[in-house]
C-alpha cells in the first residue's frame, strides 16, 4: 500500500505536466519549455504561499500563483511560436533558460546569497497522504481523453495538429486553437511545479524540477499522445522511480541510474519500434503560416 | 544589451554602474592589468564555441538537435575511460587518444539520433533530449561504478595523468604570477570554427548539407542523398560536441565527475543562434557569452546577484534576436 501511494505521489507532477503537453502536441506544437514552466510554477507557488503568512488558505493561494505563472510563461512561448512563427525548439530552450535564470535570480535576491531554507504550508491531504492535485490529475485524465477523442472541440484540436490547412479551410482558427492549447499546457505545467514545492516538500530549491519536465515529454511520446497513455506511462515511470528505493531493500542491486534512464530508453524504443500508432501528429513542430 | 543589463541591475537593487563595472572587470580584467579574468573568459568560451559549432552544423543541415549536452557528456566520459585505461602510455599519445575517443563517442551519440530520424522517423528534438538524459545517467553510473576513484567515496574518477593534460597558455607574467586555467583547447576550438566554415561554405558537401537544411524537397529533386547528408550532419555535430567534452576534461577538470557539464550544450543553442548559425558569428557570440559567464561569476561573489543571471540575459537576447528577425520577415514578406 505504501508503495502504491509513493508511486501515485511521484507520478502526480509527471502526469499533470504530461496531460498539458499532450494537448499542446495534439495541436501541432512541441513545447520543450515544459521544464522551465514547471520550475516557474514551483517557485511562484512558493511565493504565493509565503505572501499571506499565517493565513490557513495560503497554500491554495500558491496554486493560483502557479497557474498564473505557468500561464504567463506559456503566453510568452505562444507569442513567439504562434504569432511570430519562431522555431519551437529555440523558444522552448529559451523558456528553460529564462525560468532557470529568473527563479534563481529572484530566489537569491529575496532569500539571500545561499538562498536560505524556506518552508511553506503544504496543500492539505484529502485522501490518506494524497492531496487535491493528485486527485485532480487522476480525475482529469478520463475527462481530457473524452474531450480530445469524443467532442467537437477535441476534433478541431487534432485537426490543427494533423492538417492545419484543411482545418483552417473548414473555419477553425489554427492560431487561436494552438494558443489556447499552449496556455492550457502552461497552466498544467505550473500546477505540476506547484506539486513539487507546496504539494509535497513545502520548500523550494533552485532548479527543483530537475529534469521532470523532460520526463513528462517522454511520457507524452511513449503514451502515444493519449491522456490514458500518459496515465499509464506516468505510473510506469513513477513506479520505476519509487521502485529504485524498494529494489535495494529487495536485494536487487542495480545502479539507481538504470532506473533514472529507464523513461528515456523506453521512450526511444517505443518511438523507434512502436509501429504506426506511435506516429506523432503529422504537423508536429511545423509553424503554421496564415496567408 | 547594456541597457538591458542596467535595467536588470536596477530591478535587483544593485547600482548599474557598480554592477556593469564588476561585470567588465570579471570578464576582461581591471586597469592594473590583471589579465586573469580575460583568461577565464576564454576558458568559458572554449566549450561554448565547440558545442555552438556542433549546433551550427546540425541546424544548417535541418536537424534541430538539442543533443549537444549529451554528446559533450559521452565525449568526456569516453575520453576519461580511454585516458585512464591508457594511463601508462606517453602523454601526447593519451592526449590524442582522449580527444579522438571524445569526438568519436560524441559522433556516435549524434549518429544515433540521426539514425532514429532517417530510418525510424523519430523527431530529433525528442530523441536528442532523451539521449541527453541517458548520457547523464551513464556518466553517473560509471563514476559511481567502474570508473570511480580508488577510495570509492566520491562520485568521480581518478585524475588523468598530468602528462596528458592540455598545456596552459597565458604566461604567468601577464597575470601577476597567478596560474591561469587557460589551456590550448581554445586553439582547437578556434581552429574548428575555421574548419566548419570552410566545410559549410567552400565545399560541395557543405553546400549540399545547407540545401538539405533549407529545402529538403529541392535537395531530393536534385537527387541529393538527403538521408546520408542528415546523418553526416549529426555525425559531424556530435563529433564537435564530444570534442568539447574531451577538451574540457583535458584542459580544466582533469577527471570525470558527476556534474561534469553545467549545461554547456544547452547554452550552445543560443550561442549558435545569436551567431547567425555562422561559424565566425558563433566564435563572436561564444566569446560574448564566455565573457558574460565569467563576469557574472565574479559579480555573484560579492553581491546578491546570482550567477544564473547569465541565463536570463541569454534568454532575453535570443528572444530579442528572434523577435526582430520575425518582424523583419513579416515586413518584407507581407503585402
Amino acid at each position: 500500500m505504501d508503495i502504491l501511494i509513493s508511486i501515485l505521489m511521484v507520478a502526480t507532477p509527471l502526469l499533470l505536466a504530461a496531460l498539458g503537453e499532450a494537448i499542446v502536441q495534439k495541436s501541432g506544437i512541441v513545447n520543450v519549455g515544459l521544464e522551465g514552466m514547471m520550475l516557474t510554477g514551483a517557485f511562484a507557488a512558493t511565493l504565493g504561499a509565503l505572501s499571506t503568512p499565517g493565513h490557513p488558505g495560503n497554500a491554495v493561494l500558491g496554486l493560483l500563483y502557479a497557474l498564473l505563472a505557468g500561464g504567463a510563461m506559456a503566453a510568452l512561448f505562444a507569442f513567439f511560436v504562434v504569432k511570430l512563427e519562431a522555431n519551437q525548439v529555440v523558444v522552448g530552450v529559451v523558456v528553460n533558460l529564462l525560468a532557470l535564470g529568473l527563479t534563481g535570480t529572484i530566489y537569491r535576491a529575496k532569500f539571500g546569497q545561499g538562498g536560505g531554507f524556506i518552508s511553506t504550508q503544504i496543500l492539505p491531504h484529502l485522501l490518506g497522504k494524497l492531496n487535491g492535485l493528485t486527485l485532480f490529475a487522476f480525475f482529469a485524465t478520463p475527462l481530457i481523453w473524452f474531450w480530445v477523442n469524443r467532442t467537437r472541440g477535441g476534433l478541431e484540436l487534432r485537426s490543427c495538429g494533423e492538417q492545419p490547412l484543411s482545418a483552417e479551410a473548414s473555419g477553425i482558427s489554427v492560431l487561436k486553437t494552438r494558443t489556447g492549447a499552449i496556455l492550457f499546457g502552461g497552466m498544467m505545467a505550473g500546477l505540476a511545479g506547484a506539486y513539487l514545492s507546496i504539494g509535497s516538500t513545502g520548500t523550494f530549491s533552485e532548479n527543483m524540477s530537475s529534469g521532470r519536465g523532460f520526463i513528462a515529454l517522454a511520457i507524452v511520446t511513449s503514451g502515444r499522445w493519449s491522456a490514458v497513455g500518459c496515465l499509464i506511462a506516468a505510473l510506469v515511470f513513477g513506479g520505476a522511480e519509487a521502485l529504485q528505493f524498494q529494489g535495494q531493500a529487495l536485494g536487487i542491486h542495480l545502479p539507481y541510474q538504470v532506473f533514472n534512464a529507464l523513461p528515456y530508453v523506453v521512450t526511444l524504443l517505443v518511438l523507434a519500434f512502436g509501429g504506426k500508432s506511435a506516429q506523432a501528429p503529422a504537423s508536429l513542430g511545423r509553424p503554421y503560416h496564415k496567408s | 544589451m547594456i541597457a538591458l543589463l542596467a535595467v536588470t541591475f536596477l530591478l535587483l537593487g544593485v547600482s548599474p554602474r557598480v554592477g556593469l563595472s564588476a561585470l567588465w572587470v570579471g570578464a576582461f580584467g581591471d586597469a592594473d592589468g590583471h589579465l586573469y579574468p580575460l583568461s577565464e573568459t576564454l576558458v568559458k568560451t572554449t566549450p561554448l564555441l565547440l558545442t555552438g559549432l556542433g549546433v551550427v552544423v546540425a541546424w544548417r543541415g535541418g536537424m534541430f538537435s538539442v543533443g549537444a549536452e549529451g554528446q559533450l557528456i559521452v565525449g568526456a566520459t569516453a575520453g576519461a575511460a580511454v585516458g585512464l585505461w591508457g594511463s601508462h602510455l606517453p602523454g601526447f599519445l593519451i592526449t590524442l587518444l582522449v580527444l579522438s575517443a571524445g569526438a568519436g563517442a560524441g559522433a556516435a551519440w549524434g549518429y544515433l539520433a540521426g539514425w532514429l530520424r532517417v530510418r525510424r522517423n523519430v523527431q530529433e528534438v525528442i530523441s536528442t533530449i532523451m539521449l541527453n538524459y541517458i548520457a547523464l545517467s551513464l556518466l553517473g553510473a560509471l563514476v559511481e561504478g567502474p570508473l570511480q576513484e580508488k577510495t570509492h567515496r566520491v562520485s568521480q574518477s581518478n585524475p588523468l595523468p598530468n602528462s596528458a593534460l592540455l598545456p596552459h597558455l597565458f604566461p604567468r607574467t601577464w597575470t601577476n604570477e597567478i596560474q591561469t586555467r587557460l589551456h590550448s583547447g581554445i586553439l582547437i576550438a578556434v581552429f574548428a570554427a575555421f574548419v566548419v566554415m570552410i566545410y559549410l561554405f567552400y565545399t560541395a558537401g557543405g553546400f549540399k548539407l545547407r540545401v538539405v537544411g533549407q529545402n529538403p524537397e529541392a535537395a531530393r529533386a536534385a537527387r541529393y542523398e538527403v538521408d546520408a547528408l542528415r546523418l553526416r550532419a549529426m555525425l559531424f555535430s556530435g563529433a564537435l560536441c564530444g570534442l568539447a567534452g574531451a577538451t574540457e576534461l583535458l584542459g580544466i577538470t582533469g577527471r570525470l565527475y558527476k556534474d561534469f557539464s553545467p549545461g554547456w550544450g544547452y547554452t550552445a543553442i543560443p550561442v549558435a543562434l545569436l551567431g547567425g548559425l555562422h561559424p565566425l558569428g558563433t566564435l563572436l557570440s561564444a566569446l560574448f557569452f564566455g565573457a558574460l559567464t565569467a563576469g557574472t561569476g565574479h559579480l555573484s561573489r560579492f553581491s546578491n546577484v546570482s550567477s544564473v543571471l547569465v541565463n536570463v540575459i541569454q534568454a532575453v537576447a535570443v528572444l530579442a534576436f528572434v523577435g526582430i528577425r520575425a518582424f523583419r520577415n513579416r515586413q518584407s514578406g507581407g503585402e
